[in-house]
């Protein structure tokens, strides 16, 4: 098999699918919040929490939904943390974010070690099965691609569904994108932007935690150190690469995973002469090399990162 | 609730709002010390006692302070400029491998010339590092935060390429490790037998350096102004970009430094593990140092106390030593709310 043919096979796009999941709702998560005006740099560490608190409420005897949803929660809690640092308190949202994402990562780490003080292999939950969507299963190679997948997966499509309709089409999500441009405006409507602001940052924090719980529930079913493993700064490389609209924000993920999905198999392909670091590295260029195509043409929400204070010019 | 600008905080707000963090901090630190099982005040002694209680404590803290000042300076230098540098950790490697490649024999020199030029051509490594993101941001607005953490990973995914390649040891057994540097490339001891190295003494005179550049010379009040308002510094007619660049190569240079040190004066040579996150402590590091490079001092010389002290004490309670991780993290967020709260009066109407 050549490296062209690769991509003839319809398991390399049912692998772009799985593995764009977590990517896209970190990249949801993260464009929500920046939507209304905040930067979250705590993604890398809310996606942490997210893994480790979905996983542990199956682990001690939840369902799988109740571990979406307390992945979800944990990622909210941490949002109302930032947002409450930045918002009212108008501190740097870079420096708050990466203490977001430390102190995030450093709390799971140490609750894992509390709540596992000897284990050496990690202990297993049974995590989702993929779910073959009746009827549109049977379609060929799109069936096989989009309707094979696991529920967090469907779930993921249709966040960005409903993150667009209410992002464009409600009263909410006007004043959502008004306060990232133009927070004075919000203010006019009577709308309290300290409010909003917060609100969308804890829904964008739950959104990216689910990005998280997808590693440990979904994707494999066991919580590691160092599991995210940067995928939360790519999202936000991704937010940019999608100029701040979901449905390019999904496409952007999807596309980079098709990337990570052709990768890993050309690695397997020409493992022997090329070391298997370059391959890894790939993503992480490609990021970079994605933010500098679309600096030129990046409409940043004009007022994201700058703190608002009413009365003040 | 507003927050209005104070010209001056009143003494009591600087003494008090660090100390409200610093205890904030402690409590949280306490309660999840009493979730373990452990008791929280003999935890926090035998912390203490690991981190100072003896001579070899104190050294051992002075010792794992000194990669924190390179790196607390590095962040420091950046964030007055508003460079926001997350790149630490692979300015540090990189430096790092600089170092395993002039000193481990392609340089036969003296040891008073060879140290001297691992120095430098580590902090021109860990420059270079940091001037790629700076170039990216001052020519095509790229925010430097994200091109910087992703470089980190870029960067040590290189050294472990390197490490399984032209570095390997052949004599590492298969480990990825590189070879260890010749005598004359080492650091000297500052005491016969311990491990504090000469490489505390070039932070500390490094620190006082900065402290020089930053309030007797015209760069760096080129820094504080481009930091403070590059739109005004701009119209002042300062060369806005070019300050950033050079500010870029300062702060890439420091943590480069915390590189050569650390595999120079310490560890010998190069391995994955050189560093647990010696770039991203560094910006707590300079948090709590309020960006002061005097500061970063007495800061680093804290963050490493903590997790010397809490390796002790993990080895003889069982707290989990990630407890300093969290010790660390909430200091970071506790003090910038207290800097916050120095500026600002709040006023709740």
């Amino acid at each position: 098999m050549d490296a062209i043919e690769i991509f003839l096979t319809t398991t390399l796009w049912a692998a772009a699918v799985r593995i764009a999941a977590p990517y896209v709702f970190g990249t949801l998560g993260e464009l929500i919040c920046e939507r209304a005006g905040v930067l979250n740099l705590g993604i890398e560490g809310i996606m942490t929490a997210g893994a480790f608190a979905g996983w542990y409420t199956v682990y001690a005897g939840g369902d799988l939904w109740t571990g979406v949803l307390v992945a979800a929660l944990t990622g909210a809690a941490f949002g109302l943390l930032h947002g409450v640092l930045v918002v009212p308190l108008g501190l740097s949202q870079h420096v708050v974010g990466i203490g977001i994402t430390l102190f995030a990562s450093s709390l799971t780490y140490y609750s894992y070690r509390v709540l596992f003080p000897k284990v050496t292999s990690p202990p297993r939950i049974v995590p989702f099965e993929p779910f073959a969507v009746p009827y549109l299963s049977e379609i060929s190679f799109f069936g096989e691609v989009l309707f094979h997948q696991t529920p967090l997966t469907y779930l993921s499509f249709i966040l960005v569904g409903i993150a667009a309709y209410v992002l464009y089409r409600t009263p909410l999500g006007l004043a959502v994108r008004t306060v990232g441009e133009n927070p004075a405006a919000v203010e006019a409507q009577g709308i309290d932007v300290t409010l909003l602001r917060i609100g969308a940052v804890m829904v964008g924090s739950a959104v990216m935690a689910i990005g998280g719980a997808f590693l440990t529930m979904s994707a494999f079913n066991a919580f590691f150190f160092e599991m995210v493993n940067g995928r939360g700064w790519i999202c936000i490389a991704l937010v940019v690469f999608g100029s701040w609209r979901p449905g390019k924000a999904l496409l952007g993920a999807l596309l980079f995973a098709l990337f990570d999905a052709y990768q890993l198999r050309l690695q397997q392909l020409a493992g022997q002469y090329v070391p298997y670091q370059l391959f890894l590295m790939l993503p992480f260029v490609l990021s970079i090399l994605a933010l500098i195509v679309m600096s030129r043409r990046a409409g940043y929400p004009r007022a994201l990162m700058v703190p608002y204070r009413k009365g003040e010019r | 609730m507003r927050l209005e600008p104070r010209e001056q905080a009143p003494l009591g707000v600087m003494v008090l709002a660090p100390l409200g963090a610093f205890a904030a901090s402690l409590v949280f630190a306490a309660l999840l010390v009493l979730w373990s099982g452990a008791d929280a005040l003999s935890t926090f002694g035998l912390v203490i006692k690991g981190a100072a209680g003896s001579s070899f404590a104190i050294l051992e803290t002075l010792t794992r302070a000194t990669p924190l000042i390179f790196t607390g300076l590095a962040a420091a230098v950046a964030f007055r400029a508003k460079l926001w540098n997350i790149g630490g950790e692979g300015q540090f490697y990189l430096a790092a491998v600089m170092t395993v490649v002039l000193g481990t024999g392609l340089l036969k020199l003296p040891a008073p010339l060879l140290v001297p030029m691992l120095l430098i051509g580590g902090a021109m490594a860990g420059a270079v590092a940091l001037l790629g993101p700076a170039f990216l941001k001052t020519r095509f607005g790229v925010d430097e935060v994200v091109t910087t953490l992703l470089l980190n990973f870029i960067i040590i995914l290189f050294v472990s390429l390197l490490l399984e390649g032209p570095l390997k040891d052949p004599m590492g057994l298969g480990w990825p490790q590189s070879s260890k540097v010749i005598p004359e490339a080492a650091l000297p001891k500052l005491i016969q037998g311990k491990r504090l190295h000469l490489g505390f003494v070039i932070a500390i005179v490094t620190a006082f350096a900065v402290w020089i550049v930053n309030t007797r010379m015209a760069f760096g009040f080129e820094m504080r102004a481009v930091g403070h308002n590059a739109r005004a510094a701009k119209f002042l007619g300062m060369p806005v970009n070019t300050v950033m660049l050079k500010t870029a190569m300062l702060s890439g240079g420091l943590a480069g430094l915390a590189g050569v040190s650390e595999v120079a004066g310490l560890k010998g040579n190069l391995t994955l593990d050189l560093s647990p996150g010696f770039g991203y402590a560094g910006i707590v590091v300079a948090m709590l140092a309020f960006l002061h490079p005097l500061g970063v001092i007495a800061a680093a010389i804290f963050v490493a106390g903590v997790f010397v002290g809490a390796d002790a004490m993990s080895r003889s309670a069982g707290v989990p030593s990630y407890i300093a991780d969290v010790m660390v993290a909430t200091s970071l967020l506790t003090m910038v709310v207290a800097i916050m709260f120095t500026r600002y009066r709040v006023l709740w109407r």
